[in-house]
């Protein structure tokens, strides 16, 4: 009897770049396809999107109304369900029409929006279906899954990483870039996970990663305005890859309505 | 023998279960009457989310529009802004981002071969197939890919949405060293590579001749990335400003993505058209390679796409090479820059084609209004076109399994970003008479 575990990768509205933590891993590829079964990852071929899996993989944010009843089916033939990045955890890019008017930017972008099965709202996984864990990030990286896939196959719980950015420079011995600099740096209250790589390359962390745990983020907004940003500017600061985020909403002064 | 038979097939794409891309077919009596590819992935209205941001954040958010080709779009933004402030960011910018850019062609041409197409010409149904036949292959594939994501990550951080780009230049220039490992493990991949094109042009590929305009960037002297005028092989030579004066998007029923036309007709962007259009401009290893295989460009099957591919990997691998050859990091790595009001253009090579971007600034840098148009919609007519004209020319009379293989396989053949690279098409076949 086959006794492998099955896992399912599933893509909502999104860049296709989390599912990229898989196809660059390489041989390591290879070598997962040997340890369970891809029942389905379009992307990589295998398709049976309705197949029960122990774990499914979750791009992508819910925009559409077929998605809508898409992720019920998903989450009723999966064990475990993950999200991978930014969309599917916390809305994504596309998240920013939830605080406009999402149907009057269709009609700008679309000469026929009758034709286009839109929500006027980009909406996390967890807002809909109960989400096992959560993996941040704009993108995930090959890391973030693999650590996640290999406790769940060893039955142990996996470790969220919530810790700020600034504490992961401060490992790497990076030399902060708003305390020398003066950027509008957002690591100290980005979550970490990324290896901290923007300080690293000498400029602002742009928070792609989402909220880190417990974030304290009026000092940072206020350093913020010292440094000379107007409050729409620091608002944007917050408003990025993570719009749908309470509380970055938060932060950037909207009350998290969708 | 189909001369009494009508095929109402119908391929609703699992619909939206991978909701990218569907095909309707209607034929009669062995000849297509109507044929639909819609493409549907689900609005993220990019360009309306634009409005408002500075022109510094552009390079990081218009990169999510792929995952598989964010530098390209960070590269069509930081020329198009750039060239309307006014801004010269200097040679070594100019060679370090060319080279960013090979290490992009590099990683997604080495993912589509691998991993979408093929699969199809080997019918080995996935990539994890074509490893348990082609085990050495698909590793050198692999290698391949790391090399061009190891390169991004050198610019950036990490290959997908790089962090190093930035409006003036870059934000960091790479450490000599880094680049000199990374400049040792280049050289010795080239000979993968070469034996990768060598590959390509044995493959059984079908003999589909079809007539077509081939549209693409032209250099006075490099083969085409970030620089040059938009030509085509029916005479249109252009500057990136001129692009709406020639092309214009329509959208139908059904379809996210839109369907521009040239003068009101397809046309096709990607490896294959810059190939046809710029085989002067290839190295002389790669014509050799070419000449030797019988392969002569320009070339009218659209099947020779996979060999133009592989013919890119060798050109970024030589020109990543070249570039980096004698590195010397220079004090900064990008120019002040001073915002202006007015229109923006940008034009550069995705790897799936050309990605011409517009966006209208105020003074102090904001953006009013933006406009991308992306390889896919253009090359969406002529995907239509080329679909009509291969199945009609494989015949209708064909098993649905060998139909929907077929219309699979032409279309992955335009690696319409891997997203709707359609590896779902559910067929229905309803015959009559």
């Amino acid at each position: 009897m086959n006794t492998k575990p099955r896992i399912a990768i599933h893509k909502f509205a999104s860049c296709d770049g989390c599912q990229l933590a898989f196809l660059n891993l390489g041989e390591t590829l290879l070598e997962l396809a040997a340890l369970v079964d891809i029942m389905h990852f379009a992307e990589a071929g295998p398709v049976d999107p309705d197949a029960p899996v122990d774990i499914a993989f979750v791009e992508g944010s819910i925009t559409s109304r077929e998605d809508l009843s898409r992720i019920q089916r998903v989450r009723a033939n999966s064990r475990y369900l993950i999200t991978i990045g930014a969309c599917a955890t916390a809305g994504g890019l596309q998240a920013l029409r939830n605080l406009a008017d999402g149907h009057g930017w269709l009609a700008a972008v679309y000469a026929h929006p009758e034709y286009i099965d839109a929500l006027a709202t980009s909406t996390p996984i967890a807002r809909h279906v109960k989400v096992d864990l959560e993996l941040w990030g704009c993108p995930v990286n090959g890391r973030q899954v693999l650590a996640a896939v290999r406790a769940l196959l060893n039955g142990v719980p996996p470790v969220e990483e919530n810790e700020k950015v600034c504490m992961a420079c401060k490992r790497n011995q990076t030399v902060c870039v708003l305390v020398t600099k003066g950027a509008a740096c957002m690591g100290p209250v980005t979550r970490t996970g990324c290896g901290a790589i923007c300080p690293r390359f000498g400029r602002d962390c742009y928070a792609c990663y989402g909220p880190a745990e417990n974030i304290n983020a009026a000092p940072l907004s206020r350093r913020f305005a010292g440094l000379g940003l107007l409050p729409d500017a620091i608002a944007r600061r917050f408003l990025s890859m993570n719009a749908a985020a309470p509380a970055f909403l938060a932060a950037a002064g909207k009350d998290g309505h969708d | 023998m189909t001369d009494t038979r009508e095929i109402r097939i119908e391929v609703p794409v699992l619909a939206r279960v991978e909701g990218e891309a569907s095909l309707q077919l209607r034929a009669r009596a062995g000849r297509i009457e109507e044929l639909k590819l819609r493409i549907f992935e689900p609005p993220r209205l990019f360009e309306k989310f634009l409005e408002g941001r500075d022109y510094y954040e552009v390079p990081d958010m218009v990169a999510r529009i792929c995952g598989i080709c964010p530098v390209a779009y960070q590269m069509s933004a930081v020329h198009a802004l750039e060239s309307l402030f006014g801004v010269d960011p200097g040679p070594w910018v100019r060679a370090q981002r060319r080279v960013l850019y090979c290490g992009e062609w590099l990683q997604s041409h080495s993912l589509h071969i691998h991993m979408l197409a093929l699969p199809d010409f080997l019918r080995t149904g996935s990539v994890i197939g074509l490893a348990e036949k082609f085990p050495e292959e698909v590793r050198r594939g692999l290698r391949l890919q790391q090399l061009g994501n190891d390169l991004i990550r050198l610019y950036g951080g990490r290959s997908v949405h790089p962090v190093g780009v930035r409006v003036g230049g870059f934000h960091l220039a790479p450490p000599a060293a880094d680049v000199s490992a990374l400049l040792a493990r280049l050289r010795a991949g080239v000979p993968d590579a070469e034996a990768l094109l060598a590959w390509t042009t044995t493959l059984a590929l079908p003999a589909d001749e079809q007539g077509f305009t081939s549209v693409a960037l032209r250099h006075p002297a490099e083969y085409p990335m970030n620089e040059g005028r938009i030509v085509s092989d029916r005479g249109l030579d252009i500057d990136r400003a001129g692009f709406e004066g020639r092309f214009a998007e329509r959208h139908e029923a059904g379809s996210t993505a839109l369907f521009c036309h040239l003068d009101g007709e397809p046309y096709l962007v990607g490896p294959l058209a810059r190939v046809n259009l710029n085989v002067d401009r290839l190295p002389s290893t790669v014509r050799s390679v070419l000449d030797r295989a019988g392969l002569h460009f320009p070339s009218r099957n659209m099947y020779h796409s996979i060999v133009a591919r592989a013919a890119e990997i060798v050109v970024a691998l030589h020109e990543a090479i070249r570039l980096l050859s004698g590195y010397r990091r220079p004090e900064a790595a990008c120019v002040p820059v001073e915002a202006r009001a007015g229109t923006a253009y940008g034009c550069t090579e995705a790897p799936r084609g050309l990605l011409w971007h517009r966006y209208d600034t105020t003074a102090d840098g904001r953006v009013m209004s933006a406009r991308i148009v992306p390889p896919t919609s253009q090359n969406q007519a002529r995907m239509e076109e080329d679909l009509r004209q291969s199945l009609e020319a494989y015949g209708l009379a064909h098993s649905d399994a060998e139909l929907r293989w077929r219309g699979e396989t032409v279309i992955r053949n335009y690696d319409p970003c891997i997203s709707c690279a359609t590896h779902f098409l559910d067929l229905r076949v309803e015959r009559f008479g």
